[in-house]
């Protein structure tokens, strides 16, 4: 076996939203390279809480890429130095032994701290709805595949479907833009039939609440989908432009 | 709210407008370049003062001009508020450490200081006031038909005070080539021409694809294509632009 590796870690420690955080340095010692960086955080915490100390509070839920709950911004990346990856799939093997790791929380105005690196996120709930749903009929069960959708429409909607909602999109980018999100929202039920009675609507609509949470406009410079974990691409938000303005040019509304 | 007025407001709105005054801008410049190729006809400047009577005079030219100085305070105006938005939605704190460089060209994460390097440019550039700080009179210049049927300087002369008047005679110009040339001798303004043309450069080299992005226009067919023509541009017309300050140096 691998001898355990040691690390300095700066973590940024806020205790709550409208306290003022600040880092502070730890040395953990005798990490395994096989364990995860939720783990070493874990081990971090037992040994925080065997000296009394408050714990590190950090986000995360299904620790296996799928929740979108983890969110730390790690040696200047979301969910660190590897490619779409979530911080919950990193392993402490992408660290060399005795390097200085800094976590920060995602920074965004409509992003606030609660508390360490958690910060709260419901700012995307809202936008979710305020028109990131389809109507459909009760009744009984359709039938499969009654819906003819071109192969290509279901591939493009099934990528943006992928979002898991995490937000570094968000951390990643310099105007702190929600744009990446909201266009994989958008394209998804864009993209679909069942989509369609809602389609303009739903495109001013996210978008009006995007820019009431303070998020900022889009820059074009692609941080967001280089950073995000499941590989959302710009193409997505060339097609909420789209949507956005034939909605807002052509629209009744 | 007006519908126009909520959609011009919003962040995808005020981006929309970005985009059409810069492609805007970027004709312009297309037709600008054009003209002040006349530089370098070896024709007593007779070209660039004929192309410089036109573009003075015409009414519906004089009328595009207003367009675009309203274009050009739009884009600046427009794009400065964003860009002061977009940095409070980071909130009060930022990042400690951020690798910004390993997600994003430099590029596109600095238009805003590309932008202000061209702004100052034009401010000078629109001023003049290098020339009229120099000389304080405007030179005027008579061409005429030599008998092999080529154009010839046949006499310079200066005004204390130019008006339009002047250029009803015929073959009368305002001599704007030997302001030109005259002005060119000084090193700082082409050092600066050269400056903000790299400016431009990187400006065009992230703005001129994103105009289309912006407008949603990403698709597999074009946009590669888009990619290319928008880096050849930013390349080959601010080049072009950055070689009259530089040629005529030489030329003394
Ligand atoms: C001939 C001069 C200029 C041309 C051709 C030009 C062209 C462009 C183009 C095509 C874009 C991209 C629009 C988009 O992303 O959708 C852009 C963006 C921008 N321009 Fe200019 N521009 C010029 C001058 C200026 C000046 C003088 C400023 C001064 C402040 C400026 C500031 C900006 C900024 C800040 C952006 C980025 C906005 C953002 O994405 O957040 N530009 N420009
Ligand atoms: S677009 Fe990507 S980075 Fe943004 S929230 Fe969705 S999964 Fe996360
Ligand atoms: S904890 Fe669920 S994605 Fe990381």
């Amino acid at each position: 076996m691998e001898k355990g590796r040691t690390y300095t870690l700066k973590i940024w420690r806020q205790n709550n939203s409208s306290s003022k955080g600040a880092f502070k340095t730890y040395t953990i010692e005798n990490i395994s390279p096989g364990s995860s960086f939720l783990e070493m955080l874990d081990i971090l915490n037992n040994e925080l809480e065997a000296k009394g100390e408050d714990p590190v509070h950090f986000d995360h839920d299904c620790r296996e890429g799928i929740c979108g709950m983890c969110s730390l911004f790690v040696n200047g990346r979301p969910h660190g130095p590897e490619e779409e990856i979530t911080a919950c799939q990193l392993h402490m093997r992408s660290f060399k032994d005795g390097e200085t790791i800094v976590i920060e929380p995602w920074r965004a105005k409509a992003f606030p701290v609660i508390k360490d690196l958690v910060v709260d996120r419901s700012a995307f709930d809202r936008i979710i709805q305020a028109g990131g749903f389809i109507s459909v009929n009760t009744g009984p069960l359709p039938d499969a595949n009654e819906i003819p959708i071109p192969k290509q429409n279901a591939d493009l909607a099934m990528d943006a479907a992928a979002c898991i909602g995490c937000g570094a999109c968000v951390a990643a980018c310099k105007n702190a833009s929600a744009m990446l999100f909201v266009s994989a929202k958008v394209s998804q039920l864009a993209l679909l039939p069942q989509g369609n009675a809602e389609r303009k609507r739903r495109a001013l609509a996210m978008v009006d609440q995007m820019d009431q949470e303070g998020f900022g406009a889009c820059s074009n410079t692609g941080a967001c989908a280089a950073e995000c974990p499941k590989g959302i691409d710009l193409t997505n938000i060339a097609r909420l432009n789209r949507e956005y303005l034939t909605a807002s040019f052509a629209g009744a509304e | 709210m007006s519908w126009v007025k909520k959609t011009l407001s919003s962040t995808i709105g005020r981006k929309l407008l970005v985009s059409l005054t810069g492609i805007f801008l970027i004709i312009f410049l297309v037709v600008h370049l054009i003209g002040n190729l006349q530089l370098f006809k070896d024709d007593g400047g007779y070209a660039f003062n004929a192309y410089a009577k036109f573009m003075t005079t015409n009414t519906l030219i004089v009328l595009a001009s207003y367009v675009l100085y309203l274009t050009i305070i739009a884009h600046v105006v427009i794009s400065a508020a964003l860009t002061l938005f977009n940095r409070k939605a980071r909130g009060g704190e930022n990042y400690m450490v951020t690798k910004s460089s390993s997600n994003s060209p430099w590029t596109s994460r600095n238009m805003g200081v590309l932008g202000t390097i061209v702004l100052i440019f034009i401010v000078i550039h629109l001023s003049n006031f290098w020339y009229h700080m120099k000389f304080g009179e405007t030179p005027m210049v008579k061409y005429e038909k030599t008998m092999s049927g080529d154009i010839a300087i046949a006499q310079n002369f200066a005004v204390e005070s130019f008006s339009k008047d002047l250029l009803k005679q015929d073959m009368v110009y305002k001599d704007l080539y030997k302001m030109v040339a005259e002005a060119f001798k000084q090193e700082w303004l082409v050092i600066l021409y050269i400056l903000a043309m790299a400016g431009l450069a990187f400006h065009l080299a992230h703005g001129f694809q994103s105009a289309f992005q912006t407008l949603g226009i990403n698709h597999k067919k074009y946009t590669p294509f888009i990619e290319k023509l928008g880096l050849a541009f930013s390349v080959i017309v601010p080049a072009l632009f950055a070689s009259m300050p530089i040629i005529f140096y030489f030329k003394g």
